[in-house]
């Protein structure tokens, strides 16, 4: 859910973009960062862990973590609390490592 | 071929200690690059909504992200050379440094660097602690601060230290509830300006209790705490749940030393700075000639020591350049190490009294 009103705060949002998660049409701010946008709509699982399938989330926000990764215009591993939103994204669950092979 | 770009000083780590090295180098006439991850700066300030207390030097009364505001224009004006976006990979031992920006390699040189880049949440470990829900406490602030996103509706937070109080009452002022605030010690940790907002909001604060599990399918749906004993064991039978959706996790931070390790500097284990930390003299000098250390990433404090180990690294830097008046860098990095001093006395500051002492001992065991 986004914040409509802070005591303190004013959001700056760009202008509302239109993208797909795991097919889903979703709208966000242009560059937020996706993992932003998602939460915002409520997806709270972002991937699935290689070895024991276990649901993935946002955590560190900030790039360090890597529990955020997802395959977004097809390539995988894409940290998405730090890749910002931008018009006609496809992002999809990743489940697993995530091949390169396959977004060539 | 990957040309060389040369400055008297670089900055590491756009934040709160990282600025006033900047603008202190830049005053004093050296060519200085800033280097941060972000796309803006001021590192951790960018999200603080609190208003900064002490002396008014250091900057009393004004909000944390206003603080970032204006040090930022500072260093812009001062001629500061900024990079944003951009991570420093390597340092290499003829002190050039290797820089990602825009998938792209920049080759970098220095006389001088000011290591500033702060600290990483540490983790706890419970059943369960990986679901969607169980975030770092900064994680929560980056996402309601700076994005404006709620993280969910209800949250449980857990450390009582002053990340765990502040974002406690930021929840509520985003608009969600918070249930309660756990801590494993037997007393709250933070500052008691903080501790008393959160009381005022009716937040309970659970002292000598800790999470023992987190339970949900798919994202957190609810968590288990329990009360622990003098050593530190949950106790059977005092088990109670609360119904959440999120989990902040404000159990304590470590230094981000990675770049010290590898430019080969003396480090030394002192939890009560937070892990490992430099070794360094009293203007903040590492055991490599010429590479400072300020902030976070030389022992786990807060912004306002932060700001004041920037200046005096920052001034120790060009004292070592040779810019400035001599005269005139020394009696301010006096100013900045007296102030530092009246900052960390009294019970507060204890702790990292109490470290700074470890740290000296180690130092000279050895």
């Amino acid at each position: 859910m986004r914040i409509t009103h802070h005591p303190i705060l004013e959001f700056q949002r760009g202008r509302k973009v239109r993208f797909t998660f795991d097919g889903r049409e979703m709208e966000g701010y242009e560059g937020e960062p996706i993992a932003a946008a998602l939460h915002a709509a409520g997806v709270r699982v972002l991937r699935h862990s290689p070895k024991l399938n276990r649901p993935r989330g946002f955590f560190c926000a900030i790039g360090n973590c890597s529990s955020c990764l997802m395959k977004v215009d097809g390539v995988p591993n894409v940290r998405v609390c730090v890749e910002r939103l931008r018009e006609g994204m496809q992002v999809q669950t990743q489940v697993g490592k995530g091949d390169l092979l396959e977004s060539v | 071929m990957i040309s060389l770009r040369a400055y008297d000083a670089i900055v590491i780590g756009g934040g709160p200690a990282g600025l006033p090295a900047a603008i202190e180098l830049a005053s004093c006439g050296a060519k200085v690059a800033m280097i941060d991850r972000e796309d803006r700066l001021g590192g951790q300030l960018t999200k603080q909504t609190h208003m900064f207390f002490g002396s008014q030097s250091q900057r009393a009364g004004t909000r944390g992200v206003d603080i970032a505001g204006i040090l930022a224009k500072e260093a812009l004006e001062k001629g500061v050379e900024v990079y944003l976006g951009a991570t420093v990979l390597g340092y290499y031992d003829d002190r050039v440094i290797a820089v990602e920006k825009d998938e792209r390699f920049i080759k970098m040189k220095a006389t001088a660097y000011v290591v500033a880049t702060g600290a990483s949440e540490k983790m706890l470990a419970f059943p369960n602690n990986d679901l969607p829900g169980v975030y770092g406490a900064g994680a929560i602030q980056t996402l309601m601060n700076v994005h404006g996103v709620m993280p969910g509706k209800r949250a449980l937070m857990v450390g009582a230290g002053n990340i765990g109080l502040i974002i406690s009452y930021q929840l509520v002022q985003a608009g969600v509830e918070v249930a309660a605030i756990v801590e494993a010690a037997p007393r709250i940790g933070g500052y008691w300006v903080h501790a008393s907002k959160v009381r005022r909001l009716g937040i309970p604060v659970l002292t000598s209790h800790t999470v023992t599990q987190v339970h949900g399918t798919d994202a957190v749906e609810r968590v288990t705490v329990a009360r622990v004993d003098d050593s530190w064991s949950p106790v059977p039978g005092t088990e109670r749940d609360f119904d959440v959706d999120v989990v902040g996790l404000a159990v304590g931070l470590s230094p981000l030393t990675e770049l010290l390790w590898q430019a080969g500097c003396a480090m030394r284990f002192v939890p009560a700075l937070g892990g490992h930390v430099p070794v360094r003299n009293e203007n903040l000098e590492t055991s490599v000639d010429g590479l400072f250390v300020a902030g976070d990433v030389a022992g786990v404090e807060e912004a306002s020591s932060a700001m004041l180990e920037g200046r005096l690294a920052g001034l120790a830097a060009a004292l070592k350049l040779g810019r400035g008046s001599v005269t005139g860098v020394m009696k301010a990095m006096e100013e900045a190490r007296l102030e530092l001093e009246s900052l960390r006395a009294g019970p507060v500051g204890d702790k990292i009294r109490k470290g700074l002492e470890a740290l000296a001992r180690e130092a000279m065991a050895s």
